[in-house]
């Protein structure tokens, strides 16, 4: 193994990690944010977008991120919507993972019961306020390990994003491989800096799931 | 004449076909304590939750105050806050702590100061005996204790009328006692409350007046005395039977 090599194309997986993190977190973000409204909205049973959100997660989860890649950014363009390889990145990120975070989020509002909301409301909470004070805190406990296992598994969903030219770090890699045939320098550092990301996010999970499991939940 | 606090009229209610509750005319007047006993399925736990708005109605009106109670209408949370509501399984909220249950609706739904609501909670608290649980989790208590929180929760919303659902049902033999002592000296206060109960001793002692509820309706209204010495249905003395042993000869 060549630690020169290593060295020298060091910036380079650098520069692809910051890429890898910036796309994964902003997509992740959306990805929260669409799937607590999908949540909410199968949740409280909204006629008619009830429908049309079950029609998103089930087409959502049963195509591959790289198809769902190709449709955005090869795709897009020929009915005139042309957008940028990293901007592409967060929506493709933000569509598969608005539909897993969705179920994470709506087994947490399930499993708290019927009851609890009708406690709440028998103490003249609106419905709003018994959602935000009672309802959603217990059903986000719930939701963590989901939620957390959905956040590494769309920060190495990232990998794909090579495929549509964004110099993420599994483009780097391939280009390094292609360029100077130094596969196993090449691979250990894209193994290195992948573990970098996610050991860090995989360690705050469990803590997160400790710390919420003996804050005192449960009857 | 005391004053009517509660005023339910020819109230029917249905689950499809099934009809739970036919035709119920009752007044509650205020500091009045009413019992609700009749076997399980007569549909008093259903007329209490049609009092306070959880269940939709077919038929007739509940009004406290003339104001009348109605699933799903806007002035809902408002009247809710005059009825105070205990259940049999207690509903404490499992991720915030004693203190912070009694407090969570005082403080975000009438707005009152939390330094009032706090001391005031804390009085409570004492009175029922668990002043030193202020800061646990409800699932450090045990079922009286939870019960008797529920009852305070109840009480820091200043309700002019409690309902009580079955709160001992799921509780030890031991723990029935100090719950129901709680409600015994909320009726000594002269606090208006309507009781659904199985413990027939306990409905005597705290009832003002006795309602027997049978396949929803009201069967038999007498004073407690009347009602356990001497019912006048047959229904009600079947019903009262099982409640008392026949001692057992020739052992």
């Amino acid at each position: 193994m060549s630690w020169e090599f290593i060295g020298k194309y060091m910036p380079m997986y650098q520069r692809a990690a910051v890429l890898t993190l910036k796309i994964g977190i902003i997509g992740i973000a959306f990805a929260i944010l669409v799937g607590l409204m999908s949540a909410l909205v199968l949740y409280y049973k909204v006629p008619v977008i009830k429908r049309i959100i079950k029609m998103y997660i089930e087409l959502s989860r049963n195509t591959p991120l790289l198809v769902q890649l190709f449709f955005i950014y090869y795709g897009f363009p020929k009915i005139g919507i042309r957008l940028d390889a990293e901007i592409c990145g967060v929506v493709g990120l933000a569509f598969l993972g608005g539909s897993y975070m969705a179920e994470a989020f709506r087994s947490g509002l399930e499993s708290i019961d019927k009851i609890q909301e009708e406690s709440a409301l028998s103490l003249g909470m609106t419905r709003f306020q018994v959602m935000r004070y009672i309802i959603f805190p217990q059903a986000i406990a719930t939701s963590v390990p989901a939620f957390m296992a959905n956040v590494i598994f769309l920060l190495k969903e990232t990998s794909v994003f090579s495929s549509i030219s964004l110099m993420d770090l599994m483009f780097t890699a391939k280009d390094l491989i292609g360029l100077y045939y130094k596969t196993t320098e090449s691979l250990f550092m894209l193994v290195m800096f992948y573990l970098i990301i996610l050991l860090p996010v995989s360690l705050l999970g469990s803590l997160l799931e400790r710390r919420l499991r003996y804050a005192g939940f449960g009857n | 004449m005391a004053e009517k606090l509660l005023r339910i009229e020819n109230l029917i209610k249905s689950y499809d076909n099934l009809t739970v509750l036919n035709g119920i005319n009752l007044e509650v007047n205020q500091g009045e304590v009413v019992v609700l006993v009749g076997p399980s399925g007569c549909g008093k736990s259903t007329l209490l939750r049609c009092i306070n708005g959880l269940e939709p109605i077919q038929n007739g009106a509940v009004r406290l105050e003339d104001e009348v109670i109605q699933h799903g209408s806007k002035n809902l949370p408002d009247l809710r806050q005059k009825i105070g509501m205990v259940f049999q399984s207690y509903e404490l909220f499992p991720h915030l702590t004693v203190l912070e249950n009694l407090m969570i609706a005082p403080s975000k739904v009438q707005k009152r100061k939390k330094e009032e609501i706090k001391r005031e909670a804390l009085e409570l608290l004492t009175r029922v005996g668990l002043a030193d649980k202020a800061n646990q989790y409800p699932r450090q208590l045990s079922g009286g204790q939870k019960q008797r929180v529920a009852i305070v929760r109840a009480l820091c919303m200043h309700p002019e009328i409690l309902l009580f659902d079955e709160v001992t049902a799921a509780l030890d033999p031991e723990m029935v006692r100090e719950v129901l002592d709680v409600m015994l000296e909320l009726a000594k206060q002269g606090r208006t409350m309507v009781i659904v109960t199985h413990e027939m001793q306990f409905a005597r002692a705290v009832a003002d007046r006795v309602i027997f509820l049978d396949g929803g309706k009201i069967v038999e209204e007498a004073s407690p005395d009347e009602f356990f010495d001497a019912p006048k249905t047959e229904r009600a003395k079947k019903f009262l039977n099982v409640f008392s042993f026949e001692r057992v000869e020739n052992k």
